[in-house]
């Protein structure tokens, strides 16, 4: 068997709910473990590192800033592949992966507005402002809470399925003005630091805790990624079980 | 006014709050489903695939 055909096999078996539970049975602990440690690192270097000279202590803000943020917008990526899965390949998984992530996607950015905010009151002077990175990492927040209501409020998975994942690409064209917006506009939100032409201008005291603290919230979101697909899973699974003994009551009655 | 510290606290402990929330949630919500799973399989109910004698 050729690499390639054996690189979709492994693929196409993954599309299995099974095999995906089994999957995660295995990886689950070894996830939530790293994780653990990577925040005991990360929070460990969080608070022993120096203060800036000109932000003082509030820097320490942006270690759960800045991770969140890009979390934030991650997730909707990940949710905006799925989406792609149910509508050209109609995997059976990518559903269940885009509906599990949007509760995550909304915590995440959810903690990127409000440290961001109790780091602009300090440092701004003011808990808000209008500028075009605030106004649409908080339309990506309405975004997340709208597929949330959408999932909820339809009965029908596989109609619910096109729908969000339809409206998830539309929302997508968010991500790059996200991206973009401190480039773009005059905005008071700085722009990008790290990930940026000409490599990072943060220095190294402040760059450690800070990528150690991106990799432990991106392992925490994999960790409740996959969990939280398991559990969209076996949902689906009671849902059909029940649909099928009642189905069979009233054959018997 | 708020020290800076006081600002530091709220966000970490904001963060802490949020995290464990959705930790929790996310481990009851499994823990819930694996209780219906059982309760169905104890009442005889199985699969449409494992009753096939497919993978369990």
């Amino acid at each position: 068997m050729s690499e390639n055909s054996l690189a979709i096999r492994k693929f196409s078996d993954l599309a299995n709910p099974t095999r995906f539970l089994a999957l995660a049975a295995r990886v689950l602990p070894w996830f939530a473990g790293l994780t653990v440690l990577l925040f005991a690192v990360g929070l460990y270097l969080s608070f022993t590192t120096e203060g800036d000279y000109q932000q003082g202590e509030t820097v320490r803000i942006m270690y759960v800033h800045v991770p969140a943020a890009w979390l934030s917008m991650m997730c909707y990526s990940v949710m905006a592949l799925s989406a792609l899965g149910t509508l050209v390949w109609r995997h059976p998984l990518a559903d269940v992966a885009a509906r599990a992530a949007a509760p995550i996607g909304a915590s995440f950015t959810f903690l990127a507005l409000v440290t961001g905010s109790l780091w602009g009151k300090p440092m701004w002077g003011t808990w808000w402002v209008w500028d075009a990175r605030l106004t649409s990492v908080f339309v990506l927040f309405l975004m997340y809470l709208g597929l949330m209501a959408l999932n909820r409020a339809m009965d029908e998975p596989g109609k619910a399925a096109k729908v969000s994942a339809v409206l998830i690409l539309v929302g997508f064209v968010n991500i790059p003005i996200i991206k973009f917006s401190v480039e773009w506009w005059n905005t008071l939100h700085q722009p990008a630091s790290v990930l940026r032409l000409g490599g990072s201008a943060i220095d190294p005291e402040f760059l450690r805790p800070l990528l150690v603290m991106a990799v432990a919230f991106t392992m925490l979101f994999f960790t409740l990624h996959i969990a939280a697909m398991r559990n969209e899973i076996w949902r689906r699974r009671v849902t059909s079980m029940r649909r099928q003994a009642a189905r069979s009551a009233g054959r018997e009655a | 006014m708020m020290t800076h510290t006081a600002y530091v606290l709220a966000s970490y402990g904001i963060a802490t709050i949020t995290v464990c929330a959705l930790v929790l949630w996310v481990w009851t919500d499994g823990r819930a489903r694996r209780r219906e799973l059982r309760a169905l399989e104890s009442a005889g109910i199985r699969r449409r695939s494992a009753q096939a004698g497919d993978v369990p």
